[in-house]
């Protein structure tokens, strides 16, 4: 850090009476490291040492609260620390300034060791406005540190959200840790020679809390420092004001006597490598790109605007010089339309889209199943049904994947389990339709979608070879090209695209004679057909690996079983178990349609099979029906992600129901002090 | 999957075998099916376009006559057969791909204009037909039409308008006449129909004409000009439903009043019609176009055709002279204007991104922010 010091004083800078040292970390008992710096105002400082902390911001949607939580992340990925994230916003762009309803909200963990979830509650909440904090105080324990900006805590605002009198001052909060910090009218005054507008200074506040925050947790600052300049290159004013108000921030943490303690959160070992933070829609769209490279095939996206899917059209339309093509399209359905096409064409088709568009489409991808085209359907699910939550996450969508069209139509349906795995489960389903020419839906969520993990980059020529071969040559016996006759093994038909001599063909919705493509109304071929499609998919179980069960003790009787994001909840809380000395097997699907050709073995080994999901128990239905195993469906439809410490309890009962033993949870390194278990 | 094992330090470089073409993209598997067939052949005759598929229309149904139209037509472009894509939705017309010896997709109602988008703008070197109906293209398509239009894919559609529903088995469409007494409207349709061609000129569609079915020559004239046109063409057909909505099309198709109600439209023309040249088309007096007596006005107000127009309301004022009962149909091209295609700005667009920033996938996966663990 080589900003100046600005020289701020600290006016109306309060702590709560309440006995508690501002700055004593709330989460963890703290180490108390012999270190301690002296900071230009002769203040001795110390830092404490911790393994994990979890921060969330909440603000209004206009106050930068998911920039400022992505720099955040930013700074501490560069750092070393295992994180993960989760963003919570509002569908409406900008409701009314300082109301519940436009509170936006960013929370990341992050860690010495390797986590798997964003953190059931955090240790710290920094809020903006009286909103933010109305919203959010139910989810801060006991004794978390609040940091408040005070200058926002005004009768309008308070009045806005139904607080009669001011919380900060009204002894109210007692409970918690508080600091009250003028956040923006020390904006404002770190920017008083900068040549801005008050309403326009006022706007720097994110960055001046984000300078306050990388002081506490000794984050590098050089990458934000880097970003401002990149993304307001063309307004060097606002680039350079955003900077000042960046370095107060951390200046002030530095100098004032509100906070006596900052923390260190060491790096985490990770395996050697090179590696970067990503958003699970950036790691899919990458996917996407690594797809049409790896394949030798020209990605054609077509896609309507939707929460939360829209960001993979976003970062692909910048992908051209790749050979990526993206369509706008005038509605979902010609999304699918026009990326059928492309894949007609030889393209890899993708469409992109949330559960109110995969209903639209289900027609197109009906077709694309007769047809039997490559073609990769993207579904970034939320909360349902109808517009439902489209900015919150959910896992709803499961059997309209699975189910959701007229007729027997099979579709592969895979899942990404982490936003980094989006990357790899893309090109699984790449793999799968090119390798079986066949409609392939993935399954991703706003949770994934939006959140975001530490990264190991691959080496772009070890990722799996995608090249599929076009037909050139007719195959009949007679010197005719058969488009429906297929490969023995996969029961793949021929891909031969337009422009190829010879090879003129029609294909459509109507039943295919078998071979020769024509229309067929026979009842014999319709049955053959059916079954034949039908063969094809299941056929697929046959290149999936064996199932992983993640059981280290060896002896577990009960087996949780899940798929898509809740593969981080559902680790943590079996790690909380087996801390506590229990077993637990831990089973993750990727392959939803075809399930892995061992599961049903695997599943019957144990005495008990649990399965979390957010959405009221589909997969668990599934595997009634095809297992005949009496799982134990345990859900959550609250447009958030699982707690681990939720989850916890529940594996903990089904495990005592099961062995008949009681004992207490031990709660276990990877639990914060309150685990707030409130279902 | 398995990865590819390669010590070559170029990504992009997939390591293909030596000799014979890369029939892992499309470029190759076309180069490799160019060297076994010869040159692609784009010297054809009518029959080449046929298939063995017998033609399952109505006997006597106007679709009969496009196609054979169509075939007769086409060798005359000079384009080989594989390098033609027909794309239909639902509907009688929409079988039309069956018939014809090219690539061909017969997909879903009202959505043939989607998936020809997706086709021609990633494939800008085939020529892609759309075939479509009435009710395929205006009522349950009439979205990705209108779109398609004002994009300029480089795509020619047919519209077959039999004015009926005939697959569904009679009831009325979006271009039935008000008051039409069907299966599903028997006390008469009371919904106000489409006319085409105005619906396409207020998309702003860069060619729009229409023909008659039993027209050999004009229908022919129509399609070439089409065909020949970049961007996104229209064309309607008026096709007649023997089944359904049979002499629809009668006032013009009648030796007696054809001529009567029918306006020709040639380029450059004076638009002048009926027996002995006795009406014409000249200015309102509010920027519009009526019918007028050739005898009764100057010769100078009678309006030139001119399809060049950048302006689009000149042609929609034409498609507005005639009325739901088919009189004062002008027929021919309405507008024929040159603008940039959807497909060639797209294609413009990748090789601009490959000439700034050569595609290198280690380096996009890397990102600007990376970190290093030893």
């Amino acid at each position: 850090m080589t900003g100046t010091n600005h020289g701020i004083s600290a006016p109306g800078i309060s702590s709560a009476a309440n006995g508690v040292t501002p700055g004593m970390h709330p989460a963890v008992d703290p180490d108390i490291d012999a270190a301690s710096s002296s900071a230009p105002g002769g203040l001795v400082k110390s830092v404490v040492a911790l393994d994990r902390v979890v921060i969330r911001l909440a603000g209004d949607s206009g106050d930068g609260m998911q920039l400022t939580g992505g720099r955040f992340t930013s700074e501490t990925a560069s750092f070393g620390n295992d994180l993960s994230t989760l963003p919570n916003f509002p569908a409406e762009i900008r409701a009314p300034t300082g109301t519940l309803p436009g509170v936006s909200s960013f929370q990341l963990h992050f860690a010495d060791h390797d986590i798997m979830t964003p953190g059931d509650a955090p240790d710290v909440l920094v809020v903006m406005n009286p909103a933010a904090l109305k919203a959010n105080l139910v989810d801060l324990p006991g004794g978390g540190l609040l940091i408040a900006d005070s200058d926002e805590f005004t009768p309008r605002n308070l009045a806005k959200v139904g607080y009669a009198s001011n919380p900060l001052e009204d002894g109210s909060l007692e409970k918690w840790q508080l600091v009250s910090v003028p956040l923006t009218s020390m904006t404002t005054d770190a920017l008083a020679d900068s040549g801005l507008g008050k309403k326009e200074a006022e706007r720097s506040k994110n960055m001046f809390t984000l300078g306050l925050l990388s002081w506490m947790y000794h984050r590098p600052t050089e990458g934000t420092i880097r970003f401002l300049e990149r993304q307001f290159r063309r307004k060097p004013q606002i680039a350079a004001a955003n900077i000042a108000a960046f370095r107060a921030g951390f200046n002030y943490g530095e100098t004032t006597e509100a906070f006596a303690v900052s923390y260190e959160v060491k790096p985490a070992p990770m395996a050697p490598g090179k590696y970067r933070h990503i958003s699970g829609n950036q790691a899919l769209s990458y996917g996407l790109v690594a797809a049409g490279q790896r394949s030798g095939l020209p990605v054609f996206l077509g896609a309507y605007p939707i929460t939360p899917a829209s960001d993979i059209l976003h970062e692909l339309s910048k992908h051209k010089a790749y050979g990526v093509r993206t369509f706008q399209a005038e509605d979902e359905i010609a999304g699918i339309g026009a990326a059928l096409g492309a894949s007609f064409g030889g393209a890899l088709g993708v469409t992109t889209t949330s559960g109110p568009g995969v209903a639209l489409k289900a027609e197109t991808i009906g077709l694309a199943v007769m047809t039997e085209l490559p073609l990769l359907i993207i579904d970034v699910q939320r909360g349902g049904p109808s517009t439902g939550l489209p900015t919150k996450t959910e896992q709803s969508d499961l059997l309209q994947a699975l189910y959701g069209r007229n007729g027997e139509a099979p579709v592969p349906v895979i899942a990404p389990r982490s936003p980094g795995d989006c990357f790899d489960a893309t090109l699984e389903a790449a793999r799968i339709a090119l390798t079986y020419r066949t409609p392939v839906i993935l399954l991703s969520d706003g949770y994934l979608a939006n959140g975001a993990e530490p990264w190991s980059i691959p080496a772009a020529d070890e990722l799996p070879d995608l090249r599929t071969e076009f037909a050139t040559e007719p195959n009949g016996e007679d010197g005719e090209f058969l488009p429906y006759l297929r490969d023995p093994e996969t029961l793949a038909r021929p891909w031969a695209v337009p422009g190829t001599a010879g090879l003129q063909h029609r294909i459509g919705g109507l039943e295919k004679a078998d071979k020769t493509g024509n229309i067929s109304y026979d009842p014999a071929n319709h049955d053959f057909m059916t079954r034949t499609r039908q063969a094809k998919v299941d056929g697929i179980a046959a290149s999936i690996p064996a199932t992983e069960v993640d059981d280290p003790n060896g002896d577990a009787r009960v087996a949780v079983i899940g798929w898509g994001s809740t593969y981080g909840p559902i680790g943590a809380a079996c790690r909380r178990i087996r801390a506590s000395g229990r077993s637990i097997a831990q089973v993750h699907l990727r392959h939803l349609n075809p399930l892995p050709a061992d599961l049903g073995e695997i599943l019957a080994r144990y005495d008990r099979v649990v399965c979390p999901e957010m959405n009221l128990g589909q997969l668990a239905m599934v595997l009634r029906a095809k297992y005949l195993v009496d799982v134990h469906s345990h859900t959550q439809v609250r447009g958030l992600p699982f707690r681990a410490a939720e989850l916890a309890a529940v594996f903990q009962d089904v495990i005592d129901g099961t062995t008949g033993t009681v004992a207490t949870l031990d709660t276990g390194s990877d639990t914060p002090a309150q685990t707030g278990a409130a279902l | 999957m398995t990865a590819i094992e390669s010590t070559n330090a170029h990504v992009h470089d997939l390591g293909m075998p030596a000799g014979g073409p890369d029939v892992t993209t499309i470029a190759g598997a076309i180069d490799a099916s160019v060297a076994a067939n010869g040159e692609k052949q784009t010297t054809l005759k009518a029959k080449d376009l046929k298939t063995d598929q017998e033609v399952r229309w109505c006997p006597g149904c106007g679709d009969y006559v496009i196609l054979n139209a169509v075939q007769s037509f086409l060798p005359s472009l000079g384009i080989a057969r594989e390098d033609m894509v027909i794309v239909s939705g639902i509907g009688c017309s929409s079988r039309f791909p069956y018939y014809m010896n090219t690539y061909g997709m017969h997909s879903i109602h009202g959505r043939a204009p989607a998936i020809a988008t997706g086709l021609a703008a990633s494939r800008p070197d085939l020529s892609v037909w759309v075939v479509t109906g009435d009710g395929d293209a205006l009522s349950i398509g009439g979205n990705h039409l209108i779109h398609t239009l004002r994009r300029n894919v480089n795509l020619t559609i047919l519209l077959f308008n039999n004015r009926i529903y005939g697959l569904t088995k009679g009831q009325y469409s979006p271009t039935s006449e008000v008051g039409k007494v069907t299966k599903s409207t028997p006390m008469g349709s009371i919904d106000a129909p489409f006319n085409p061609v105005s619906l396409a000129l207020g998309a702003d569609a860069t060619f729009v004409g229409r023909a008659m079915d039993s027209d050999r020559k004009g229908l022919t004239d129509v399609l070439r000009q089409a065909a020949e046109h970049q961007g996104t063409s229209l064309v309607e057909i008026y096709q007649n439903c023997n089944i359904f909505n049979d002499g629809a099309f009668e006032l013009l198709k009648d030796p007696a009043t054809g001529p009567m109600w029918t306006i020709p439209l040639v380029h450059g023309e004076p638009l002048v019609f009926g027996p002995g040249g006795a009406s014409c088309v000249v200015r309102d007096d509010f920027g519009g176009l009526r019918i007028a007596e050739t005898n009764q006005v100057d010769a100078s107000q009678i309006v030139v055709h001119d399809a060049h127009r950048e302006d689009p309301s000149y042609a929609f004022a034409l498609s507005r002279l005639s009325s739901q009962d088919l009189r004062y149909s002008p027929m021919g091209v309405f507008r024929s204007v040159a603008k940039p295609t959807y497909d060639r700005m797209m294609a413009d667009q990748l090789e601009d991104a490959a000439a700034q920033e050569p595609a290198d996938l280690d380096a996009l996966l890397a990102g600007g922010d990376s970190w290093t663990v030893s």
